[in-house]
């Protein structure tokens, strides 16, 4: 069974988009554990590794994204983690993708994605451990 | 890593090692059985709590607000919080943790959620297997939030050496609270939003329950009815204090059924996920004219010629 942790860092102060993929996600027959709000980057992380989860989904509507996405990618590394896929959407300027993605986010979902596409990225990029 | 430098790591205190473990016997892969008996028998030293109720009666705030009081005091805190699969997808959304939050930094709780997966009754069918594997990491507190209930789900009471039972005002009358199945099983009772009308009376109908007869023949305990507003912090010493008094001469009472309990859960699988498989059973039935009766006999016989 596979398992996505699906995270809201920063300031945001909704988190409808997050509810969205976390349902859509759930449809598709993964278990989403899912955090709430104004999560820090080593809060998620821990998270994650207490929930042996396979994959993180990071909401983000803020603008944070160039240094929180990277940072949460580096402590996975740290903890010996970079087996978790991260991936991430929100309000995200096409020019700063190619920088996230070289940081080691996996793909990263712009506004007006398809829940199917996220779902789909999930199934092809996103394998279960155990 | 091999199953014993796995095992090894678990009684160390490793998070990575646990979280790996409660994977593996959550999905029921690899030789997850043999790795549960090298973890058994470093497991009792924990008193693990069951936090049972309906939805939205306040579970994982109530856990939230307990694992503070119990972190005050020095203890070390792990959590299974068990929510429903989806059962049409197979998905599930585990959303306790969000009332969990402040905890997330504190390496001294560890958090799992955990999907129902099908099982019935409250729990998932690896719960105990995790709540055990938490024990053996050397956690002092295992509280068990179940996924929220109606009025017969107790296998909570199997597990637990002390079980919480949340309900909240404005459920239903008196007579709500005679009636049998977990009213039953609760060691202590939590009116939470007590901050709301009609707390008192709900308190009271359940007091006036309690006061009709002695619980199943025990006359040494008579459950508490604590009133908490849980997300104000309100009310949760006197429950620490309360679940205390009663773990301070019940705990390990509950060792063989806990025991008895994995060893049901064991059976059911074994049986219905090798012998009495859905694929089998329709075949059986289909074959044997639609008569479930048949079906069964057909695959009982195969079953007894196994021994």
């Amino acid at each position: 069974m596979i398992r996505i942790l699906v995270a809201k860092p920063g300031l945001d102060g909704h988190d409808r988009g997050a509810k969205v993929i976390a349902r859509g996600l759930r449809d598709a027959g993964f278990e989403v554990i899912y955090t709430g709000l104004r999560q820090t980057p080593e809060a998620i992380v821990n998270t994650a590794i207490q929930e042996d989860v396979d994959g993180i989904g990071l909401s983000i509507l803020s603008g944070a994204h160039n240094t929180i996405f990277p940072k949460i990618v580096e402590l996975l590394k740290e903890k010996n983690a970079s087996d978790i896929v991260v991936f991430g959407g929100g309000v995200i300027p096409d020019e700063d993708i190619p920088a996230l993605k070289k940081a080691g986010v996996a793909e990263i979902f712009t506004p007006g994605t398809a829940t199917s596409d996220v779902v789909n990225f999930v199934n092809n990029n996103v394998k279960a451990r155990a | 890593m091999n199953r014993e430098k796995l095992v090894e790591k678990i009684i160390e205190g490793d998070v990575r090692a646990a979280a790996r473990l409660m994977r593996i016997v959550d999905d029921r892969s690899q030789d997850y059985a043999e790795y549960m008996r090298n973890i058994w028998p470093h497991t009792g030293k924990a008193a693990i709590i069951g936090i049972t109720g309906a939805p939205g009666a306040g579970k994982s705030t109530l856990t939230d607000a307990l694992i503070s009081s119990y972190r005050k005091q020095g203890m070390t805190v792990g959590v299974v919080a068990i929510d429903p699969s989806s059962p049409f997808s197979g998905g599930a959304i585990l959303g306790d943790r969000i009332r969990m939050a402040d905890h997330a930094m504190d390496q001294d709780v560890f958090i799992r959620s955990v999907a129902t997966r099908g099982h019935l009754g409250g729990m998932s069918v690896s719960a105990i297997d995790i709540a055990a594997v938490l024990d053996a990491m050397g956690k002092d507190i295992i509280i068990v939030e179940t996924v929220g209930v109606g009025q017969d789900e107790v296998e909570i009471a199997s597990v637990a050496d002390c079980s919480v039972v949340v309900t909240v005002p404005g459920l239903g009358d008196d007579i709500q609270a005679i009636k049998a199945g977990i009213l039953e099983i609760a060691d202590i009772f939590v009116v939470n939003k007590a901050d709301r009308e009609g707390a008192d009376r709900t308190a009271r109908d359940l007091q006036m329950m309690l006061e009709l007869a002695p619980r199943h023949g025990e006359a040494s305990w008579q459950p508490p009815v604590i009133k908490t507003v849980a997300f104000k912090n309100e009310g949760i010493e006197e429950l620490r204090e309360s679940i205390n008094s009663f773990l301070a001469t019940h705990k390990g009472d509950k060792k063989s059924a806990r025991l008895l309990y994995a060893a049901q859960g064991i059976v059911k699988e074994r049986v219905f996920g090798e012998y009495f498989t859905n694929s089998k059973l329709n075949e059986a039935i289909a074959a044997g004219g639609h008569d479930p009766y048949k079906a069964v006999d057909t695959l009982w016989s195969n079953f007894m010629k196994l021994g």
